[in-house]
C-alpha cells in the first residue's frame, strides 16, 4: 500500500471510528433463546426504551436449547426457553438460575375437513390418532365426541412438527399426562419419535400441509391459528369441559399453584375454564447477578414486564400471566441479588 | 473438484506459460510475491478444510464413542430416549440425490445439446439465461412452490396414476401424500437442471468445430456426429458438469426439507416420506438442549462431508476411467 491510500484510508476510517455509536453510554442487555416468545419479546424491549432510555436489549432467537446453553455458559445476561430447564441441566449451570415466567402461549388441533366442523376432541382420542391406533375420521370414538359433524370415511393424516419446537414440547407433554401408552412409548421433547405422521417444518410447515392435504390434522401455536384462521378443535379439559382455545382459556390454565421455581407443566390443568394444552414460557436469570449494573436494569425490566408490560401480550395473540402468578412472581424477582444483597429491595 | 474436470475438457493439453518476457529485479520480486500469496491462499483453504473437519469429529466426539459404528446402520432417531443412529439419514440424502439426477441428466444434456449443437444462434442467448434464472431462484421459493403446487399435483394426479399403472412395484406403493421422496427428488432435479446444464453447453462449446467436421465427413448424421465426435469428446467435463449437480443435491437443504415429510424410516416406495441429513441438521440443531443429541447431530454433519467426498470420489475414479480428451477418448 502507497503512503497516499493510507492516508486516504485513514481519512475514511478515522472518522467512523470517533464518531458516538449508537450503543454508546448505554447499557447493552444481551439475551438468547426461545423462538416462540420473540415477538412480544421484542415489542417488550421496544416499548422499556421509554420506561429506561438507558438500556438497550439484543435478543437473539436461537431456540430454547441455544438459550440454555448460552445462559449456562454466561455468555448472555439473560436466556429463554420454553420448556423448563431438566434438573441435570440446572445441575450443569454454574450457579442457581431462576425461571421468570412472561407469559402463555397455547398448542391447537388443526384439521382439514370438508366444510370444517368445529370439531371436538378428548386427550385419549387425540393421543390415539398420533399413536396411530385411530386411522380413520369415521372412527366411532371421534363419532362419539361430534355426534352432529358428518365425519368422512377418509384416512386421518397426522402432521406434526419436524424441526425441534416448544410447541412440539406442549403437546407431547399434553399427550404424555393424558395417555400412559405415550409416555413410555415416545415421551416428551422438543423432538420426539413420531409414532406415524409427516413432518412439516414451522407453524406454517405444518399449517401448509394440513390445508393442502384433505383429511389432515397437525397442531399449531394458538396465534398462529388465530391469525391464520385454522379451524381448531375444542378439547376436553380435567373437569370434563370442552374448551375452545382462546387467550382466557390459557390464561386460566395457569390458574393453580405453582411451584417456588415455576418450572411447571401448565398441560391439563385443573381448572374449569382452562384450556388443557398451555405453557409458560420463561426467562432464564441468575439468582446472583455478576455484575451490579446489569442485575439492576434486569430485575427492574422483569419487574416491568410482568406489571406494566402484561398489557402487550393478549395484542400479540399471547396470554398474560395471571394476576396470583404475578405476585409469586414478585417475590421470586426480589430474591436476585449481587453479591447476596437484592437488587430490588426497594419496590 | 467438478469444476476443475471441466475446465479440463475444454482447453485440452499443451497450455503452457510464454516465456519470460520481462527480466530484472523488479518482475523478479513480483513473482515472489506473487507465488507467495498464491501458496497462502492454497494453504489456507487446506488449513480451513482440515480445521472443520477437526472440529467436526471434536464436537461430534462424545456420540462417535457412545454409539461407534453402530451409529452408522441402525435406524432408531429417539431424542426423548438419547438413541440415534444416521442410517435413514444417509439412505435419504442418497436416494433423493440419486433420484434428482435420474430426472435432471437426460434433461440437462439435452438441454445442453439443443443450446450447443442445435439451437439457431439468436435465441441461445435468451434460453440460455431462462435456464441460468433458476439457479437464482431461493431454495425456500423452490420449497413452497413444492409444497403449494407441485405436492397437490402428485398427490392428485401423478402418484395415483403410477400407483395404477405400476403400482405392482414396490417402488410406486403406499398412500399418494404427495410428500415425500418423489416431491423432493423432483424439487432437487429442477434445482440442479441449471447447473449441469449451463456446465455442459459450455463444455460442448469448446469442443473443437474439427471434430463435427470430421465426424459429418465421415458421413455420419447430426445425431452421430454428437454423439460420437462430441458427447465422446467431452464425456469427462460432462461427468464433472453431473458432478457439480451432485454436490448440489446432496448439501441442498430447505426445499428439501419443506416437502420430504421428515420421517426417518427407509421405506422401498418413493411416495414415503424420508428425512435427508441436511433436513434433520436444519430441523433439529436449534432446540438440541442435551449434550449427546448436539453431538450426535455434529456427527450427521460430519457423515454429510464425508458421504459427499466418498461420491465425488468415487465419480473421479469414474472420470479417470473414462479418460480425458487429451489421449484422444482411449484408454
Amino acid at each position: 500500500m502507497t503512503k497516499r491510500s493510507f492516508l486516504a484510508v485513514m481519512l475514511l476510517v478515522v472518522p467512523l471510528a470517533s464518531l458516538p455509536g449508537p450503543a454508546d453510554a448505554q447499557l447493552l442487555m444481551n439475551g438468547a433463546g426461545a423462538t416462540f416468545p420473540y415477538p412480544i419479546y421484542s415489542k417488550w424491549f421496544e416499548e422499556y426504551i421509554k420506561v429506561d432510555p438507558e438500556v438497550r436489549f439484543n435478543y437473539q432467537s436461537i431456540g430454547s436449547g441455544g438459550g440454555i446453553r448460552q445462559i449456562t455458559e454466561r455468555t448472555v445476561d439473560f436466556g429463554a426457553s420454553d420448556g423448563p430447564m431438566t434438573d441435570e441441566q440446572l445441575k450443569k449451570a454454574p450457579a442457581e438460575l431462576f425461571h421468570i415466567p412472561t407469559v402463555l402461549g397455547a398448542v391447537v388441533a388443526t384439521y382439514n375437513l370438508p366444510g370444517n366442523p368445529q370439531l371436538s376432541f378428548s386427550g385419549d382420542v387425540l393421543a390415539d390418532v398420533f399413536l396411530g391406533r385411530i386411522t380413520k375420521w369415521n372412527d366411532a370414538r371421534i363419532k362419539a365426541l361430534n355426534p352432529s359433524a358428518s365425519l368422512p370415511d377418509q384416512p386421518i393424516v397426522v402432521v406434526h412438527r419436524s424441526d425441534g419446537s416448544g410447541t412440539t414440547y406442549i403437546w407431547v407433554d399434553y399427550l404424555c399426562k393424558i395417555s400412559p401408552e405415550w409416555e413410555q412409548k415416545v415421551g416428551r421433547g422438543t423432538s420426539v419419535k413420531w409414532p406415524v405422521g409427516l413432518g412439516g417444518k414451522g407453524n406454517e410447515g405444518v399449517a401448509g400441509q394440513v390445508k393442502n392435504a384433505p383429511g389432515s390434522l397437525g397442531y399449531v401455536e394458538l396465534a398462529y391459528a388465530i391469525t391464520n384462521k385454522l379451524p381448531a378443535a375444542k378439547i376436553r379439559n380435567q373437569a370434563g369441559k370442552f374448551i375452545e382455545p382462546t387467550i382466557e382459556s390459557t390464561t386460566a390454565a395457569a390458574a393453580k399453584s405453582m411451584p417456588a421455581d415455576f418450572r411447571v407443566s401448565l398441560t391439563d390443568s385443573p381448572g374449569p375454564e382452562a384450556y388443557p394444552v398451555a405453557s409458560f414460557t420463561w426467562l432464564l436469570v441468575y439468582k446472583d447477578q455478576p455484575n451490579e449494573t446489569k442485575g439492576q436494569s434486569l430485575v427492574k425490566f422483569l419487574w416491568w414486564a410482568i406489571h406494566d408490560g402484561q398489557k402487550h401480550p393478549a395484542a400479540l395473540l399471547y396470554a398474560p400471566l395471571p394476576a396470583p402468578v404475578v405476585k409469586d412472581i414478585e417475590a421470586k424477582i426480589k430474591q436476585i441479588t449481587f453479591s447476596g444483597k437484592p437488587l430490588l429491595a426497594a419496590q | 473438484m467438478a469444476a476443475e474436470s471441466t475446465a479440463g475438457a475444454g482447453t485440452a493439453d499443451g497450455l503452457s506459460f510464454p516465456p519470460r518476457a520481462i527480466s530484472g529485479r523488479r518482475a523478479a520480486l513480483g513473482d515472489r510475491v506473487y507465488t507467495v500469496l498464491v501458496l497462502a491462499s492454497v494453504w489456507l483453504v487446506l488449513l480451513l478444510a482440515a480445521g472443520l473437519v477437526a472440529a467436526l469429529i471434536w464436537e461430534s466426539w462424545e456420540a462417535i464413542r457412545t454409539f461407534g459404528f453402530h451409529f452408522l446402520v441402525t435406524s432408531q432417531w429417539d431424542p426423548v430416549a438419547g438413541e440415534f443412529g444416521a442410517l435413514p439419514f444417509i439412505y435419504g440424502t442418497l436416494v433423493s440425490s440419486l433420484l434428482a439426477l435420474l430426472i435432471a441428466v437426460p434433461l440437462s444434456l439435452g438441454a445442453a445439446i439443443f443450446l450447443a449443437e442445435l439451437a439457431p444462434s439468436w435465441i441461445r442467448p435468451p434460453i440460455s439465461f431462462l435456464i441460468e434464472m433458476l439457479a437464482a431462484v431461493p431454495s425456500v421459493v423452490y420449497g413452497l412452490w413444492g409444497i403449494f403446487v407441485l405436492v397437490p399435483w402428485l398427490r392428485d394426479w401423478v402418484q395415483p396414476g403410477l400407483g395404477r399403472m405400476l403400482g405392482f412395484l414396490p417402488l410406486f406403493q403406499g398412500p399418494p401424500y404427495g410428500i415425500g421422496m418423489l416431491a423432493a427428488g423432483m424439487i432437487l432435479s429442477i434445482m440442479v437442471v441449471p447447473y449441469i446444464t449451463s456446465v455442459s453447453r459450455e463444455i460442448l462449446l469448446a469442443v473443437p468445430g474439427s471434430q463435427r467436421e470430421a465426424a459429418l465427413g465421415l458421413g455420419a448424421t447430426r445425431w452421430e456426429a454428437t454423439r460420437m465426435a462430441v458427447l465422446r469428446y467431452g464425456r469427462s467435463g460432462l461427468i464433472g458438469a453431473i458432478l457439480l449437480g451432485l454436490g448440489r443435491a446432496l448439501g441442498e437443504t430447505m426445499a428439501v426439507t419443506m416437502v420430504i415429510g421428515n420421517r426417518p424410516e427407509i421405506a422401498a416406495s418413493l411416495f414415503a416420506p424420508g428425512y435427508t441429513m441436511a433436513s434433520v441438521l436444519a430441523n433439529e440443531f436449534t432446540e438440541a438442549t442435551s449434550d449427546l443429541y448436539v453431538s450426535a447431530l455434529v456427527e450427521i454433519g460430519l457423515l454429510l462431508l464425508v458421504v459427499t467426498v466418498v461420491v465425488n470420489g468415487l465419480a473421479r475414479l469414474l472420470v479417470w476411467s473414462v479418460g480425458g480428451p487429451a489421449r484422444g477418448g482411449r484408454e
